[in-house]
Formats: C-alpha cells, structure tokens, sequence
C-alpha cells in the first residue's frame, strides 16, 4: 500500500507530541481515542483542499498547536461560578465547564427535576455506552475536527432525560476559558432524549481577550421519537481564539429539533453542524446569526441529511459582516433515497458594511428522492441607501439608522427563538455588537 | 426673515441638469403648491430640501430659518424642521413601527437638545395622532410600511409629520394613489399643522387636493424653474388649460 508521506507543520507535530505525551492520562475511551488520533494523523490538519474545509483552511490558520489545558483547581472554579451569566436571565441551570472539565468536586443534583440525570462524561462512560461516542451522522466520521476532539476529551456533561419529560428549566452549558497562557480545550458533551422528551439546552463560550486559546468542542445529541430538542450556542469567545464546535444530531421520529447559532467573538470560528433525520415527520429548524468585524473569520458548515419520509427543515443564516472580516457559509442537504415528502429550505444572507469584507456563499442540495420540495438561496449586499435614506429623512443619525436596519436584519434570525429572555438577550447583545461599532 | 428661501438653484442627477435657477421664498404661515408636468422636477426639489445623496447642486443656495441647508445631513435637516411626505413611502421590514416612531421622534428631540419622552407620554401622542388618520392599532404593530396599501403608506407618512411637527413640511405628491376619502382624511391632517410659525409645500399633479389643502400661493414649475406664481385660482386655471401653454417641447417622462 503506498503512503504519502505528510510533511508535519509545527501544529501537526505539536499534536503529535501532545497525544504521545497526554494519552496515558486522558481518561477512558482508549481504542477510540486511538482510532481518532489514527485518522488525525493520516490525514493531517484540514487544508483547502479538503472541500468540506475550502474556504478555511486549518493546516494554514492553525500555526501552532496549543497545549492540552490542564485541569482548573477548585479556587479557579470559584472565580468562574458566574461564567455566562452575564448572557441574560435565563432561568436556566448552568453548569461551568471550565477549560475543557467540570469542577472537580461537581455532582448532580437531581432534586431539581426527576427527568433528567446529569452526569459528567467520565462518569458516565462505561464498556457498554461506549458505542454512543462513536455514533456518528456519516458526514461527521471521517472529520478531523471531530477525530481530534474524540482524540484528547477531557470532560463535559452527559444528560439524560427520560421518556415523555419536559424539563421546565433550559440547561445552561457554561463554557469558559480559565487561562492567562495559551492552551487547548476539548470538551465534550452527549445529550440523550428518550421519546417525548423536551429539554432546551443552552450553550456559551468565552475567554479572555489578548490570549490566543483554541477550543475544539464537540456536541452530540441522540433525540428519540416525539422529543422536542431546542438547542442553543453562543460563541463569544475571547478576540485571539481559535474556535472549532461540532454539533452532531441524530433526530428520530416526530420530532421537534431547532437550533441556533449566534457568534461574535473569536479570531477564526468554525461551526459545523452535522445533522440527521432518521425518522418520518419531523420538523426542524437551524438558523444563526454571526456578527464579525476588525479581520474575524467564521465559518459555517452544515450537511443536513434527510433520511426519512415527510421531515420539515428550515434553515436560516445571517452573517453580517464589518471591517476586513470574512464569514462563510457551506450548507448541504441531502434527501436519501426513500425520503419522499422531504420540504427543506435553505437560506444564507450577508449584509456587507465594508468594501473590504468578503462573505462565501455555499449552498448544496443532493436529492435522491423525486417527491421532495428543496430551495435553497444566497443573497450577499449593503445596506439599502433607499432605506437609510427614509430613516434619516427623520431625523435618525446615520450610524443609528444603520443600526436599526442591521437590527432587522439579524433580528428576523432571532425573533424566531421560542425562548423570550432568550430572544432578548440575543438581541441585547445584538445591540451591545452594534453600540461598539 | 423667510422660513425657506432657495436662489437660483441648479440641480444635476447623473450629468443630467434636473433644476435650472429656481427660485423659491416661503415665509412662516404659507402653504405654497407646486404643480407641473411629468419630469418638470418637482420630486427634485423635494429630495434636494431632504438632503438625498443623489443630487448634485452646481449652482445656489436653499437657507433655512437663514442657514445654509445645503451643508447639513439629512437628519440635521429634519432635526431643524425640515420634513418630507415622500412619494413612495418605502417598506423597512424588521422595523417595528413604534421603535421607528420613537427613534425618530427621540433623535429629534436629541438633536435639539431635548429630553427624550417617557413611554406613556409617547404612547398617548401616537394613539392620539393615529386616530385622527384613522390608523388603526394593527398598522401600528407592524413592521414600517409592511404590508400597507399605497393609502395606509400615506396615512402613515402624515402620521409621523403630525408626531414630528415640522417646521416645514414637503409633501411630493401624497395625493396619488389616494381615493376621495383617503384624501380627505390626510388634508385634515395637514391643515391641522397649519400655524403661523409653520409652512408646507404641497407639490402635486392634480388640482383635486387642493380643494382640501387651499394653498396662499401657487406655482407652476417647468423645465426645473419656476415659470408662473399666483394665487389659489391658478390651480383652477391650469386644471382648465392644462400645461402644455409652459411646455416648448414634449418633455421625457420622469
């Protein structure tokens, strides 16, 4: 058999004395930490020419590999107890995930809601759950974000709602980097619903500005028949950060699934979503907002993947773009043979405040099915100098006008969230975006 | 001192010259109507007193209360009292009415030096301002302009003019497309803002709205000066004669 022999950057070599250094004490899931690091190490970092990866090229934007962080003291913990807060009042149980790990002397508390178990990732693993880590939709297997974060997991949380409960309270995953020097995180986190279960998870992350940190985090989520899933992310990481999150959905039956992404923060974002609908009837809805100035890249890459007859998918994403940023949109949906009655709808927006910005626009429909309806539509432009021109006319300054029509036009991602303390604080950091321009 | 004064104006869009030398005084308490044919540059006049971008003034000046207009943004201008009733109001999806109202009615008051007005106080000058246009609760809860017809669009434009109360209120044709009621209902509202400190400039097609509207003063613009100045018979007597008496040549549509 021919190998091509890579020749290593210094992050792919860095990841490779990591691994040999780490993997005796990473905890758990041997065999499969091996097998990912196995793929890494073939494969090396994402380039461009890697399709799924065109447009960011992580071999080239990943000059260096950050040390694994190491796991925060109870004193760090401490200072972070209020990490994500700030987002708004959500009435949510939040949980710190500090550098990648839970604190150390964390334990559920389950008097608050009998339907739900919460339980550290570790804790939880066992030879015969084993098989869920390795669950993955098609897309996400052959991943190297993914491989890496399977590779050096540190921690996370693994909640478990039973059959037919609706957990009243959104579980708050509050994701924080700890440190004053550069390291990695690779938190990972597993959500089961059992059939008819509701649960509204809301995840943060953020970091300190001025520190160059990378966090790879990965997010599976295994919804049942007849669940209601509302899911939630928001990236507001630190201005050096390198940010990578997969979200990886296995939806069954009669489900309700809808997500949202909303970023601002972090040097280079990437997002990818990997998403699938295993049984009939299910409606969906996947919508983000990204906001980039000064010269933040973030990217955005989906493949929805409709397996099953009659599912419902809605998929909405507005970037808006100042400065010399780049936002990137790939999204690709695909209807498996058999998935007839398929209704999927697709649509990416820029609104370009800079001559220098650049917005890449990729939608991808694959059908193999003849009773569908799919669309999908791109649209990329500045703000309308008719619209602005009408606001001004009375009496509205200009950088307000521009605020009110940028408002809009993220708004109409936003006003979507069932959530309304949710909806609100999106919209108030919408604001806050808009008042530091 | 004249509220508006405008001097041998000349205005240009894309190279093309749009006003030749016109000339204008308003003084505080007139109603002035401006009638003319299709492309005479009646809509021209109006979005230069605005402010648009598109204009290009090369010769002339437009005071203001004595100061130079010309040199303002167009938010400055509506701050100072200057308003515009456009033609085609334009629909801002994802604006909320309200927010749009109140914005626009703080920034001016900012602007001015003003404090800006509390929610109840606010409320009850929309919901006032709003009945008397017979502008209901529902179009106040939508989005700017969304989903209005072409009367409600109108409506709407007078209702901000009625909450902004302007100096100097520009309406560009804010007849068209309206039905004898609908015209009705938005001459009341103009004559309601009728005071000695204020003055309007009716620019219209159609002598029809000024039955409602009666105006001090009438001119006839063509070819982007202003040829002919009388009283409110004038209006009687281009309807009579029609325009082609101001017109040497066919002129291209608008």
């Amino acid at each position: 058999m021919a190998e091509i022999t890579l020749i290593k950057n210094p992050a792919e070599q860095q990841l490779a004395a990591e691994w040999a250094a780490a993997k005796a004490k990473l905890p758990g899931a041997v065999p499969l930490r091996e097998a990912a690091f196995e793929r890494f190490a073939k494969a090396g970092l994402p380039t461009r020419r890697v399709e799924e990866w065109k447009y960011t090229d992580l071999r080239a934007l990943m000059r260096d590999a950050k040390p694994l962080a190491p796991r925060p003291g109870a004193d760090v913990f401490a200072k972070l107890q209020n990490a994500g807060a700030e987002l708004g009042d959500l009435e949510a149980r939040r949980i710190v995930i500090a550098d990648g790990y839970l604190a150390p002397d964390w334990t559920d508390d389950n008097a608050h809601d009998p339907g739900v178990t919460i339980t550290g990732l570790f804790a939880w693993l066992t030879e015969e759950n084993l098989y869920r880590l390795n669950s993955l939709p098609e897309a996400a297997r052959s991943d190297i974000a993914v491989s890496l974060n399977t590779a050096f997991m540190t921690g996370g949380v693994v909640i478990h709602v039973r059959k037919d409960a609706c957990i009243e309270k959104p579980i708050h995953l509050a994701h924080v980097f700890s440190g004053q020097a550069a390291a990695a995180i690779y938190p990972r986190s597993i959500v089961i619903m059992e059939p008819g279960a509701r649960l509204m998870l809301v995840e943060s992350f953020e970091g300190p500005d001025g520190v160059d940190y990378q966090v790879n985090t990965a997010l599976q989520i295994f919804a049942g028949d007849g669940a209601h899933a509302d899911h939630i992310k928001v990236t507001r990481e630190g201005d050096k950060a390198l940010h990578i999150s997969s979200l990886m959905a296995d939806v069954g039956a009669h489900a309700r699934f809808n997500t949202f992404l909303y970023t601002t923060g972090g040097a280079v974002t990437r997002n990818q979503l990997f998403l699938r609908f295993g049984g009939e009837e299910t409606v969906a809805s996947v919508r983000g907002a990204t906001l980039l100035r000064g010269k933040q890249h973030a990217d955005t890459t989906m493949v929805v993947d409709h397996a099953a007859v009659g599912c419902q998918s809605r998929e909405v994403f507005k970037t808006v773009l100042d400065d010399q940023s780049r936002g990137i949109f790939q999204g690709k949906i695909i209807v498996q043979p058999g998935a007839q009655k398929t209704d999927a709808k697709m649509g990416s927006h820029a609104l370009m405040l800079s001559e220098e910005a650049e917005v890449d626009n990729k939608p991808e429909l694959e059908i193999y099915a003849d009773d569908v309806q799919c669309g999908h539509g791109a649209t990329a432009g500045d703000l309308d100098e008719d619209l602005l021109f009408y606001l001004r006319a009375r009496g509205i300054p200009q950088v307000e006008a521009e605020a009110l029509l940028i408002q809009a036009f993220v708004g109409d991602a936003i006003e979507g969230i069932e959530h309304a303390g949710l909806r609100e604080a999106l919209m108030e950091a919408v604001a806050a975006w808009l008042k530091a321009r | 001192m004249p509220l508006l004064e405008i001097k041998n104006l000349h205005v240009e869009i894309d190279g093309k010259k749009i006003l030749n030398g016109l000339d204008l005084i308003v003084q505080a308490g007139e109603v002035h109507a401006i009638m003319g044919p299709n492309g005479s540059g009646k809509s021209t006049l109006a979005y230069v007193l605005a402010g648009k971008a598109d204009y290009e003034v090369t010769e002339g000046e437009v005071l203001f209360n004595g100061e130079n207009v010309l040199a303002m943004d167009p938010d400055e201008r509506a701050a100072k009292g200057v308003f515009l009733a456009f033609q085609y109001p334009i629909e801002i999806p994802g604006v909320a009415t309200m927010t749009f109202l109140r914005t626009a009615l703080n920034a001016q008051r900012k602007q001015r030096g003003e404090a800006e007005l509390n929610t109840p106080e606010f409320m009850k000058r929309v919901r006032e301002a709003a009945a008397k246009l017979s502008i209901s609760q529902d179009m106040l809860r939508r989005a700017v302009n969304v989903g209005f017809s072409g009367g409600e669009k109108k409506r709407n434009e007078i209702l901000q003019m009625a909450l902004l109360e302007p100096r100097l209120a520009v309406l560009d044709e804010t007849d068209s497309g309206l039905d004898i009621d609908a015209l009705k209902i938005v001459a009341d509202g103009v004559n309601r803002l009728r005071s000695p400190e204020r003055a309007a400039i009716v620019i219209t097609h159609y002598q029809r709205l000024l039955d409602y509207i009666v105006p001090d003063i009438v001119h006839v613009l063509s070819k982007g000066r202003i040829v002919k100045t009388g009283g409110k018979e004038l209006a009687l007597e281009l309807e009579a004669s029609g325009y082609a008496q101001f017109q040497e040549a066919p002129v291209a549509a608008e």
